[in-house]
């Protein structure tokens, strides 16, 4: 389904050129060995800008939850209504969350703890961005 | 006087372990007041927000018995609700009868505390601030404004506009792209709606409850509201807030586990509140309602959403810092009023209230009582949003009346000498507690 194209600037443009490689990169504070999403200036666990890099990850997770939308705001997702809005938990840290409409999984028939891999779709020329697949 | 700023937010009392607070009991609400109410603006200067927040602050001094030139001090949630009135030209009749400020929109969406010291002629005041998101907000900084001295009587306002066409569809959810924050959540639709319907299907998964079980406490927002004479249903749509359980439960879906009902209607209005010294309150007309602390929550998600271990640590902490800073005990707070616009988050506040002892996972079984007015549990006795239609003033509104003892059908039967209101959502919220003794 179509989505927002996202407008990368020059904090998330490193991510979203990884997507375009179809690699999944988050943020991680080397000094506290934490992850962060969405990507900020500064660590917000040790409010440092210094130690910030972006680490490749697996790309797997569980489905941590979900709803339905009948009714969005979002006049491009309105055509496709209902569609699943899902949480997705990164493996390498439950803590990290994306949003997934989880392609290829029946509305409301999204599985709750599910494994799912990460998967990037076109939703702009040249741009493209992470979702998810239910696997296994 | 210089253009108007936002509240300082390092004047919140968004802590734990502040303490009580300093000006406990030497603040006081001396003034209501609430404009008539219409489902949508008919775009006639009578019937603007400007106009409306005019008349509700007029009421509010009237009830005081005093005069314009008393106030000293103006606090505004400047910001409407609904949609910009921009680029639609001003009306001409509206442009002829109000003095402009430099944002074409102020007296049309919402009103700011420059429009109101300009249009209502207020020509000793010497604080003037904004805050956001509610009136809440601006009640908090009302009573520190007084408990600190920098102004002896302020009024806080809140106008909201709502115009015709869809609510909210505007701006960036009507574009092809998503920039700023909205790149990490636009593109999937992740906005407040589905923050909290994912929410709630959490906790009904944690504590095995489900949706069909919000009916009582819906169905008894609305009866609420059916015994409120401010509120946009008792004056221009009573018989909507008559429905079962049936047609609650076959309504339709926004956001699946959130039905129609569980959104509060979106209205155009006005309200004001006029705060004092406690002082110069026992001078004014109406018994004075103390302010025995205020409190905001400003909190920071891990990730991209709000999860339910999230949300209960926020609560915890609000109820934390409103019991802490007033003094009260969860048994000693009378009147419970925490926001319900959406009905789904309410419990949250409910059980991190531990309101007449219910715990975490138990608000369900307690809608499932006897929670109505007259009642034993006489929660959300405001009827709020859902039974009043949107905005965030209330419960506010109920609090006040209801010490006052002056609810009217909505009286309490049980003792009502505190109360606690507050909006908006669990990470992001302001709280008044009220009692009608300084002490
Ligand atoms: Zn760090």
């Amino acid at each position: 389904m179509p989505k927002q194209a996202p407008v990368p600037d020059e904090l998330s443009k490193p991510f979203w050129d990884a997507c375009n490689e179809r690699r999944l990169v988050v943020q991680n504070c080397t000094a506290c060995n934490r992850m962060q999403y969405p990507p900020e200036q500064t660590c917000s666990e040790c409010g440092s800008e210094h130690n910030l890099e972006w680490r490749e990850v697996s790309g797997r997770g569980k489905v941590n939850g979900y709803c339905v939308m009948h009714d969005s705001r979002i006049r491009l997702l309105q055509a496709d209504q209902p569609f699943n809005i899902v949480v997705i938990e990164l493996e390498e840290d439950p803590a990290i969350k994306f949003l997934s409409h989880l392609p290829g999984t029946p509305v409301d028939q999204v599985p709750v703890g599910a494994s799912v891999l990460v998967d990037f779709q076109e939703v702009g020329p040249g741009q493209l961005i992470h979702e998810w697949r239910v696997v296994g | 006087m210089a253009p108007t700023g936002w509240f300082p937010t390092t004047r919140n009392r968004s802590q734990e372990g502040l303490g009580v607070w300093e000006h406990r009991g030497k603040v006081a609400v001396v003034g209501i007041g609430n404009s008539p109410t219409a489902r949508r603006w008919d775009e006639t200067a009578d019937t603007s927000v400007g106009a409306w927040a005019i008349s509700a602050a007029q009421k509010a001094l009237d009830e005081a018995g005093i005069s314009r030139d008393e106030v000293d001090g103006v606090v505004t949630c400047p910001q409407g609700m609904g949609s910009p009135w921009a680029p639609n030209p001003i009306p001409e009749d509206f442009a002829k009868a109000y003095e402009p400020t430099d944002n074409p929109d102020d007296g049309l969406t919402g009103v700011s505390a420059d429009w109101i010291v300009k249009n209502m002629g207020l020509k000793n005041v010497k604080a003037t601030y904004h805050t956001p998101a509610c009136i809440s907000p601006a009640l908090c900084a009302g009573a520190q404004v007084v408990g600190d001295g920098e102004a002896s009587t302020v009024l806080v306002i809140r106008g909201t506009g709502n115009f015709s066409g869809r609510y909210g569809q505007y701006g960036a959810a009507a574009g092809d792209t998503a920039s700023g924050p909205g790149q990490w959540t636009n593109p999937w639709g992740w906005q407040l709606i589905p923050q909290i319907a994912y929410g709630f299907d959490q906790y009904c998964r944690k504590y095995g409850s489900s949706h069909d079980r919000m009916a009582p406490f819906v169905l008894n927002q609305r009866k609420n509201g059916a015994l409120f004479p401010e509120g946009y249903y008792y004056q221009h749509r009573p018989d909507d807030l008559k429905i079962s359980v049936e047609e609650y439960l076959s309504a339709r879906w926004i956001c699946k586990p959130m039905n129609i009902y569980d959104c509060d209607m979106p209205i155009h209005t006005a309200g004001a509140f006029l705060l004092t010294t406690a002082e110069r309150a026992v001078n004014m007309k109406q018994k004075p309602v103390y302010v025995l602390n205020h409190v905001s929550q400003r909190a920071k998600v891990r990730s991209s959403v709000e999860t339910l271990d999230e949300t209960e640590a926020f609560t915890d902490s609000i109820a934390r810092k409103v019991y802490e800073g007033s003094g009260l005990t969860a048994s000693e707070l009378d009147i419970c009023n925490p926001y319900d616009g959406f009905t789904l988050f309410t419990q949250y506040f409910l059980e991190g209230l531990q309101w007449h002892g219910v715990q975490r996972g138990e608000a369900h079984d307690f809608y499932a009582g006897d929670i109505s007015v007259k009642g034993p549990h006489p929660f959300s006795s405001s009827g709020g949003n859902n039974g009043n239609g949107r905005t965030r003033w209330w419960n506010q509104l109920d609090c006040i009346q209801q010490l006052r003892g002056t609810a009217g059908e909505r009286q309490v039967t049980l003792k009502a000498e505190t109360a606690l209101a507050g909006a908006f959502t669990p990470n992001m919220s302001d709280w008044m507690v009220y009692g009608t003794s300084p002490d």
